[in-house]
């Protein structure tokens, strides 16, 4: 068999720096998943209103969202930002905006379905016991959205993850981009690493989130009503 | 002398132009079972919402001893207490066991101790036969079992009245059998009760006086054995002939002769 070239990870800090790009992907979608978890539960409730002007708002955001290559939407905000109103964003800081902006559409959309799943029946049911509004919402309504809502969020959060990866795009140094640069670097050396560090950097993106995807599905079955 | 537990005067009750019930009225003594049956959208689920203050009226009053029964109310949740519902639907709350299902009002509604409000649950479902289940999720539960547990929830809120809203439309045929005998169980104990059901023979039966709607309102009103035997009125007797099958039986006979 062909070297795949691995050994170039163990000079120097190659396998330290590929590790640290892993973690600069991991930090801009654990702190864009906070926010989007925060703003998107908010964006849900929003969305459950009937007023048809919030209605129309959001379905045009939503649909945004839905519609916009992510890359896009990262040069809109870290390039066109600076052409525009003249603003040197981080690109870190692009990065967490963009995931944000996306993360906050479909966590919200999420939200808005799993309150609206609640049958009309379980509120009513609970008012014929006795119970007040809000003793509904906290002990009928809220457990219920929750486990509804849990398993699909946790499945947006590995999506943002692996979504991470384009942000070398508009130079974010992470996983992907300094495996680019350990290639270059060891093109002489090493001819054939780029199948054995890509492949690592598979199994690295791998063991970040298959944990998350098993607690997901783990809730899932665990809470299927 | 009868005690008057709830009166209905005057009720109307409409969705839009919709009139679904008009000028109802009905006085339902303690102890009193009272079957409601007619068509399907004749108002007889509507009326039980009403007396649950689960639909907004748009005339007359209803009275649970005394006390105006108004879903926009302040007290209602206090009302709503002394009347115990069981839908159709069985509606159980699907995150929470068979047992925390039925300790959850009379605990954090009526302040009841726990220790207590366990021990009576456990005896309830012990008669419907169900104790084994009390750990049990919903979703673990037969349709038939489902119903019963929904009656022990609303019966241990020690309601005065016990509505039951086509409680055996959703179930199997062999399961009715269970949910009914429970709910004849309640009616040997004195339990006031106003049933609304397709069920003919069990509301001969269970009840004491019998309703018959149609367009939102009585037709007729008897005791069980007058209004199944010979109803009074050309539509009751057209809707009973509904439940009838031998009759296109003997005409395809006579039309082959």
């Amino acid at each position: 068999m062909q070297a795949l070239g691995i050994e170039v990870l163990l000079k120097g800090s190659n396998f330290l720096r590929l590790l640290g790009g892993l973690w600069v992907a991991l930090k801009i979608s654990l702190i864009a998943v906070l926010f989007s978890i925060v703003l998107g539960i908010l964006f849900g409730i929003v969305m459950t209103y009937k007023n048809p002007l919030v209605k129309i708002i959001s379905r045009i955001y939503l649909e945004i969202v839905r519609i916009m290559p992510q890359m896009v939407l990262l040069f809109i905000v870290f390039f066109g930002t600076t052409r525009m109103f003249g603003w040197n964003l981080d690109a870190e800081l692009a990065a967490i905006i963009v995931f944000t902006f996306w993360g906050t559409a479909e966590m919200g959309d999420l939200v808005r379905g799993a309150v609206s799943n609640i049958p009309k029946h379980q509120y009513e049911s609970s008012y014929a016991l006795g119970l007040s509004k809000a003793q509904t919402y906290y002990h009928i309504v809220i457990p219920q959205t929750l486990r509804r809502l849990i398993p699909l969020s946790i499945n947006l959060v590995t999506r943002m993850i692996k979504t991470t990866s384009l942000v070398m795009m508009i130079g974010v140094v992470e996983a992907l981009k300094v495996t680019q640069q350990i290639i270059e670097a060891n093109r002489m050396v090493a001819p054939n690493a780029a199948f054995g560090l890509y492949l690592t950097v598979f199994i690295l993106y791998f063991l970040a989130c298959w944990p998350i995807s098993l607690l997901a599905t783990y809730l899932e079955k665990k809470w299927s009503a | 002398m009868a005690e008057k537990l709830l009166t209905i005067k005057h009720l109307k009750k409409s969705y839009g132009d919709n009139l679904i019930l008009k000028d109802f009225n009905l006085t339902v003594n303690k102890g009193e079972v009272i079957v409601v049956i007619g068509p399907s959208g004749c108002g007889k689920s509507t009326l039980l919402r009403c007396i649950n203050g689960l639909e907004p009226i748009q005339g007359g009053e209803i009275k649970l001893r005394g006390e105006i029964i108004d879903g926009k109310a302040k007290n209602i949740a206090e009302i709503r207490q002394k009347i115990g519902m069981v839908f159709q639907s069985y509606e159980l709350f699907p995150h929470k066991t068979v047992l925390q299902n039925i300790i959850l009002a009379p605990i954090k509604v009526q302040k009841r101790d726990k220790a207590e409000v366990i021990k009576e649950a456990e005896q309830l479902l012990e008669k419907v036969g169900l104790l084994d289940k009390k750990d049990s999720y919903p979703r673990q539960l037969s349709g038939g079992q489902k119903q019963r547990v929904a009656i022990v929830r609303a019966l241990c809120m020690h309601p005065e009245i016990m509505l039951f809203d086509e409680v055996t439309a959703a179930l199997d045929p062999e399961m009715v059998r269970e949910v009914l005998d429970t709910i004849l169980d309640l009616a040997k104990q004195g339990s006031t009760m106003i049933i609304v059901t397709h069920e003919m023979s069990f509301a001969k039966a269970v009840s004491d006086r019998v309703l018959f709607l149609d367009k939102g309102e009585i037709v007729e009103e008897d005791i069980p054995e007058e209004l199944f035997e010979n109803p009074k009125t050309e539509r009751a007797r057209r809707f009973f002939n509904t439940f009838e099958y031998d009759a296109v039986k003997h005409h395809t006979k006579t039309s082959n002769q």
